[in-house]
């Protein structure tokens, strides 16, 4: 019994055993599978074994248009969601902050809980809202405004702002209360020392919430960079599975899914998830080391 | 202090990601989209088309049940061979379970108890593949549908076992072509069929009597000539009122496609061992002539695709098209989705080309397997076949499910096939039957294989799109369909 706990208090030890099952989780979940994936995108997996085919599922993929419609998909949503999912959220962050709005606790909850939803849920309703049907949503609220009706999610530009529209709908929460927390953590000091300077309010915001919300505008890009490329569910939601016309709901993970899971693909579903890896992995790196992420903390 | 924050989101993420990860199986896509079965008694609700577009979109009309338990139940003998049943809609399993009882009493020395378990039609073909890749974890029997048949045919008796000898009694009052349409590249039958699911043309004779066409001007169409023209005289006779059509045209289905080859006797798989050509003149034929439809306001493309799914109900029910081609199991959907249409519709042959020509192909299905991880392969396949293939199961297979069944010998019989009792013979103005009986010869086939699935997606993604709604010209979305299909093959 000594010994056990003599064990448990041993500052050498201790620490190994606390971070053990995530170590091992990661292993087992993470490490174990990315491993398998790279062995995999080399191979051709039939019912009888497996074959290795050296560079030909990537070589198939610089062929392939339609997964080139995928990476150009992807990269659209991801573009457009940065575009849409910081700045708004940093604004209503900062308007939940101040002293204008009334009744913050109802309108963080309002802008919270479409994330709570489930995507399957909530993607299926919106499919219907978006009904290319006189009796759709969308369609009778533009047949009111006098816009006539529109085969939403048949059209390129239709079908994109539907996904926006969800994925706005369902993450401006999100996002907001990471530059809550953000905020939060910002000296009142500050804000009182600039008022004293005579700072108006766009300038406080620009030269001090700003700067000091760097740290949480760089993780929720970071995050944002990689959800946009990842996304998966809302597309499967809306468009009732992988396919939909035209591609225009095609995204990386979709034609991962195709490939891999309804084709059996997994040799050719893994290759693709390789370029994914390696296309998120360059962006956000890039994008990190251009913030001055790696350099050493200069306060 | 920025290091700081950054710490404390960073945890605050892999806290959430680990939560979300536990939570993460309700919203994994497959495992919710939804009981396809439950009171769908279309059979082959997944299986409206033949591909994988079609995976989700039976879904709608329950996924609002997302959330609701997997649905298991047990028949049968607890004392006898337990057999593990999967399928995709609920009614099958029924089917099976009204099928164990009766074999329980034929055979006391041999009796059987079975589970039917329903998931998801995406969900459970996964688990199916997957099972079956692995080696463990499979089911005795599975349904499989057709679209996704020849993913699952690929491990041929490595994962399945063949049925040939136990199909045997029973193949002489079988339709070939749907023996063949789930044979395995090695020759031997691998799935055994419900239905034919054989095209008729749908037509609102109810409508078409307000508009002072008759029953008989119907019966004489011919040809699709004769079609598109009674179409216009019908158009003139409600004075070309907006939003009305004769028909809809599918960019999310290749059911028109698979019509046209059929009459000129094309297939643009090429079968087990050709290679696939999309660029086929019966195919172009017929894209060139709803291209044209659609421009002359005859027909409009079907509202989210296809007609099988709710908007394309909403459609017919409001009378938006009067008539459309569709498999016999549609007959299901009427039933189904659109009760109040009862006594308005009639069921013919479909227009052809040219006069002489087939006028049907047998579209959809699903092939149950035995696969070779059952307990008991012999007793497993002996009441598979039994079940699917007996006079007894035909019978249920039409009562319940509303199919085409295989067996050709019932199909004038009597007592089977003019049944006042059963609700398709009541729903409908004529016997479904009847239809059935008069174009027994002239039912083409069209295969699924290796390659369809490929076919399928390009053509619903792509082209139909392109031809209908965009306006590209045939030939050259079939070029652009042929350059993907040929990357795969």
């Amino acid at each position: 019994m000594s010994k056990f706990k003599k064990f448990f208090y041993s500052q050498k030890a201790a620490p190994y055993v606390f971070v053990l099952p995530f170590i091992l989780s990661f292993a087992l979940f993470w490490i174990y599978p990315l491993c398998s994936t790279i062995t995999m995108s080399f191979q051709e997996i039939k019912p009888a074994g497996t074959e290795w085919v050296g560079m030909a599922n990537f070589v198939k993929l610089t062929k392939d248009t339609v997964f080139h419609t995928a990476i150009l998909n992807s990269f659209e949503y991801m573009i457009l969601t940065l575009v849409l999912l910081i700045p708004f959220p940093m604004l209503f962050a900062v308007l939940m902050d101040s002293r204008l709005v009334k009744a913050k606790g109802f309108w963080k909850a309002c802008l919270y809980v479409p994330a709570l939803t489930s995507v399957v849920i909530s993607g299926t309703l919106f499919r219907l809202m978006f009904s290319e049907y006189q009796t759709g949503q969308m369609n009778v609220i533009t047949a009111a405004l006098g816009l006539g009706t529109f085969k939403w999610l048949k059209m390129k530009a239709t079908g994109l702002a539907a996904l926006l529209i969800v994925a706005c709908w369902r993450w401006t929460g999100v996002n907001m209360l990471y530059f809550i927390s953000g905020l939060k953590a910002i000296d009142t000091a500050l804000y009182e020392s600039a008022d004293i300077d005579g700072a108006t309010a766009w300038q406080k915001f620009r030269y001090v919430t700003i700067p000091l919300l760097k740290p949480t505008t760089i993780y929720v890009l970071t995050i944002s960079v990689y959800a946009g490329l990842a996304m998966f569910m809302e597309a499967y939601m809306l468009w009732a599975g992988p396919d939909s016309p035209n591609n225009i709901g095609l995204t990386i993970v979709g034609y991962l899914y195709k490939r891999g899971i309804t084709k059996n693909q997994l040799g050719y579903g893994s290759a693709v998830g390789i370029v994914l890896l390696v296309i998120a992995l360059a962006i956000n790196i890039v994008q990190l080391i251009l913030n001055g992420t790696f350099k050493k903390e200069e306060d | 202090m920025k290091k700081k924050v950054l710490a404390t989101l960073l945890s605050v993420t892999m806290i959430a990601s680990v939560l979300a990860g536990c939570g993460g199986g309700s919203d994994t896509p497959a495992a919710d989209s939804g009981t396809t079965a439950t009171d769908d008694g279309a059979a082959d609700a997944g299986a409206s088309d033949d591909g994988a577009v079609d995976a989700g979109e039976e879904a709608p009309a329950d996924e609002a049940a997302a959330e609701e338990e997997i649905p298991t139940s047990t028949f049968g003998d607890p004392n006898g061979t337990h057999l593990e049943m999967w399928t995709f809609v609920e009614l099958h399993g029924q089917h099976y379970g009204n099928m164990v009882e009766k074999w329980n009493e034929q055979n006391p020395d041999r009796t059987i108890e079975i589970t039917c378990t329903t998931y998801p039609y995406a969900d459970m073909h996964t688990k199916l593949l997957t099972s079956l890749t692995a080696g463990t974890g499979a089911p005795d029997i599975c349904d499989v549908e057709i679209g996704q048949f020849p993913n699952v045919i690929e491990g041929l008796d490595t994962w399945l076992v063949p049925q040939d000898d136990t199909a045997a009694p029973y193949l002489d009052t079988m339709v070939q072509a749907r023996m063949d349409v789930y044979s395995g590249s090695d020759g031997h039958y691998y799935g055994i069929p419900y239905h034919v699911g054989a095209t008729v043309m749908y037509y609102n004779m109810a409508v078409l009597e307000e508009a002072g066409i008759t029953q008989e001007e119907v019966d004489a169409v011919v040809t699709w000539d004769d079609y598109a023209a009674l179409g216009e005289k019908y158009l003139a006779a409600i004075g070309n009122e907006e939003g009305k059509y004769w028909t809809s045209v599918d960019t999310a289905g290749c059911d028109w496609l698979w019509i046209a080859m059929a009459e000129y006797g094309d297939d643009w798989t090429g079968g087990f061992d050709g290679t696939a050509n999309v660029q086929l003149d019966s195919v172009n034929k017929m894209l060139t002539m709803q291209q044209n439809w659609v421009n002359n306001g005859l027909a409009m493309v079907s509202p989210d695709g296809h007609v099988d799914l709710e908007a394309g109900f909403q459609n017919i029910l409001d009378h938006n098209i009067v008539s459309f081609p569709k498999a016999m199991w549609y007959m299901s959907r009427f039933t189904n989705y659109m009760p109040e249409e009862k006594g308005n519709w009639y069921i013919a042959k479909c227009p052809v080309f040219e006069a002489g020509q087939k006028c049907s192909v047998g579209i959809g299905g699903t092939g149950t397997v035995v696969t070779q991880q059952a307990v008991d392969k012999d007793l497993a396949s002996e009441f598979l076949c039994w079940a699917k293939m007996s006079e007894e199961g035909e019978q249920l297979i039409w009562d319940n499910l509303g199919f085409d069944v295989c067996n050709t010998v019932l199909w004038n019989d009597d007592a089977f096939a003019h049944d006042d009792n059963n609700q398709y013979n009541q729903f409908f103005r004529n016997y479904p039957y009847d239809v059935l009986y008069e174009i027994k010869d002239d039912i083409g086939t069209i295969y699924t294989v290796r390659i369809s699935p490929t076919i399928n997606e390009q053509m619903c993604n792509v082209t139909l799109n392109d031809i209908l709604e965009n306006g590209v010209d045939v030939s050259e979305a079939l070029q652009a369909a042929q350059d993907v299909v040929d990357l795969e093959q």
